[in-house]
């Protein structure tokens, strides 16, 4: 919509204009090359062969496309069980925070009872709180357990977190009381109008914030660092960092951890590309308040 | 496109407090409504799993984060927790005298005082750019500049390491190409942190710009047109319009970025283990090693206590400066 309104007004641009458009173009792609250079960057070496990447004057194209990178990746690196690893626990965190941050926005949104206002405020205030604060007590308390090393340790930490929370209780609100109370007065519980009613009425809303979690968790680093030990339970960015910052086992290969870097950064980016309209709609939502 | 305008306008807070206003039209008045939509059973019904969740992976932790800051937690209490002792503030006093400790706390303000401004400020850029009509280059534009933010920082770092290699690296062989060399930028205590101060630019600008685009469009193209039409400069349009009446979104990119960039980690971990010379040492990364390396944890929970009551004030801080003041 706004983009046809913005055609037709380019047409009417006088010539000052147009040639701002020009320069307001050029300002854009040069920022758009700075910014897909890296990437680029990493896809060309990591087909580059080790005398390419090591060549003077650089190499910018590969001479010779090799996959041999990814062949020692998987040999030095079980990347299966680390993409198992990334994707169970996304997964699972994506499928906890849809259920259960819908149920609070719902609640919040939508039920009045008592504690709803302070309760609205511990989910805000908690935006705020980093996970770093809570490292310590939190290993303390997976290791007394035993959970070290568990999914259930990767897992339940995030599995409601604040942001859904916020999310859903403002799509929540824009449901109109009247459908609610209809069902209400036809006699249907709660727990019914949420799952046939509510539910299905926010659907974009639950799309959005089923990526931002996804991502979140397949990128999220420090927690998981702290609670595996055991390289088997590593997830892809665990995996990946113990790896490049270990010489010993790259013997110095860039290429091998571009090839890495790639298969770490490949999904996410498909993902993106592909379903982009609803990480714009998400954050501005989010942010607009 | 037209969805995302039409669900945007649907949902914001603003149609939740009209519709108060339109009860009477229900009849009954203020009290059969409140007998009738109390709903105390299914409300806590409802919020409990986030409650469990947040009291037993939040609450109690912060808690047991500010008590262990006041003992001698080792790695012995990992198995036998209250066996620790309290020490009362020697934790904090430690603190005070600990010179990796003030370089961290230096090395994160550094990162936070250049590197938010700068994620703002090319976030704003881009957004304003990309609003003024483009077409529809714009979603293409959007996506590439957005791009880094969903990519994982641990890999990002680890190209970027790559891309500042003196020998082989991108910028070196851009460099020769024209007759350059490049310095050895992460190995260079001058050149360090910089280098990932414009990474974490390049990785973060992208949110800012989402926001601050998100934020444009929400100004009325009749106050524009209005400007215009009196004769405004561009110049007069984007700081008599644009930016005051963007600043709601100018707090909440500024609180979130300064918020993330306190706690900076993931980059100086892979990139540059803190080197060199501690000239990336974070308070993040100082707080891992003590806590997960040494298993000083009691130290490390006093230190992880400095940096979240940074974090507060100057939260607050930032509250108090770029609210709203027409209000």
């Amino acid at each position: 919509m706004t983009a046809q309104v913005s055609d037709t007004a380019s047409r009417t641009l006088h010539k000052g204009e147009r040639s701002g458009r020009r320069l307001t173009l050029t300002a854009l792609w040069v920022g758009v090359v700075v910014m897909v250079t890296p990437f680029l960057w990493m896809v060309l070496s990591s087909f580059k062969s080790e005398r390419d990447l090591g060549a003077s004057p650089t190499v910018w194209i590969p001479d010779e496309w090799t996959l041999i990178h990814f062949r020692k990746l998987l040999d030095l690196l079980d990347m299966g069980s680390h993409f198992f690893n990334s994707t169970l626990v996304a997964t699972a965190v994506t499928g906890c925070n849809l259920v259960f941050c819908s149920m609070l926005g719902y609640a919040l949104a939508k039920l009045n009872f008592v504690g709803k206002r302070p309760l609205f405020g511990l989910v805000l205030g908690s935006l705020m709180v980093p996970h770093n604060l809570m490292l310590m007590p939190m290993f303390v308390m997976v290791s007394k357990m035993g959970l070290i090393d568990s999914y259930a340790a990767l897992i339940l930490p995030f599995a409601a977190g604040a942001f859904g929370v916020f999310l859903m209780r403002q799509f929540m609100s824009a449901i109109p009381d009247e459908l609610l109370e209809a069902a209400r007065i036809d006699g249907a519980g709660e727990w019914f109008i949420f799952w046939r009613i509510a539910m299905p009425l926010v659907k974009p809303a639950l799309a959005t914030l089923a990526i931002f979690t996804f991502l979140q968790s397949w990128n999220n680093f420090l927690w998981p660092l702290v609670a595996t030990n055991d390289p088997d339970k590593y997830t892809l960015p665990v995996a990946l960092a113990t790896f490049a910052i270990d010489p010993t086992k790259t013997n110095g290969s860039n290429g091998v951890l571009m090839a890495g870097a790639f298969l770490v950064v490949l999904p996410v980016l498909v993902v993106f590309i592909v379903l982009q309209r609803y990480f714009t709609q998400g954050i501005a939502t989010a942010g607009l308040k | 496109m037209s969805t995302t305008t039409a669900t945007r306008r649907g949902v914001p807070g603003r149609a939740g407090k009209v519709r108060p206003g339109a009860g009477p039209g229900k009849g009954a008045g203020p009290r059969r409504r409140d007998r009738l939509s109390v709903q105390n059973l299914p409300g806590w019904m409802f919020s409990t799993p986030f409650v469990a969740l947040f009291l037993t992976f939040m609450a109690v932790p912060i808690v047991a984060t500010l008590v262990m800051s006041f003992t001698d937690f080792g790695l012995t209490n990992v198995r036998d927790p209250f066996s620790t002792e309290f020490i009362g503030f020697e934790n904090y006093t430690r603190l005070l005298d600990d010179e990796r400790f003030t370089t961290a706390l230096f090395n994160t303000g550094y990162f936070v005082v250049l590197g938010v401004p700068l994620t703002v400020g090319a976030g704003l850029v881009a957004a304003v750019l990309l609003n003024s009509g483009i077409g529809r280059m714009r979603t293409f534009f959007r996506v590439g500049f957005y791009a880094p933010v969903v990519t994982s920082i641990v890999a990002v770092a680890v190209v970027w390491r790559f891309v500042l290699d003196p020998a082989d690296g991108l910028i070196s062989g851009l460099a020769s190409e024209v007759g350059l060399t490049s310095p050895d930028f992460l190995g260079s205590k001058a050149l360090a942190m910089p280098s990932l101060i414009i990474m974490a630019v390049w990785r973060n600008m992208g949110t800012a710009m989402v926001l601050f685009l998100a934020g444009l469009q929400g100004i009325p193209t009749e106050v524009r047109e209005a400007a215009r039409l009196d004769g405004a400069s561009m110049w007069q349009e984007f700081h008599r319009i644009t930016v005051p009446l963007l600043r709601p979104t100018m707090l909440y990119v500024c609180v979130m970025t300064t918020i993330g960039f306190l706690n900076v980690f993931e980059e100086p971990f892979v990139m540059t283990e803190g080197g060199p010379d501690n000239s990336t040492l974070t308070v993040s990364l100082d707080m891992y090693r003590e806590g997960f390396s040494f298993f000083h944890m009691g130290y490390a929970s006093a230190m992880a206590y400095v940096l979240f009551t940074v974090i507060l004030a100057i939260t607050l801080l930032q509250l108090r400066l770029l609210k709203d003041k027409t209000r």
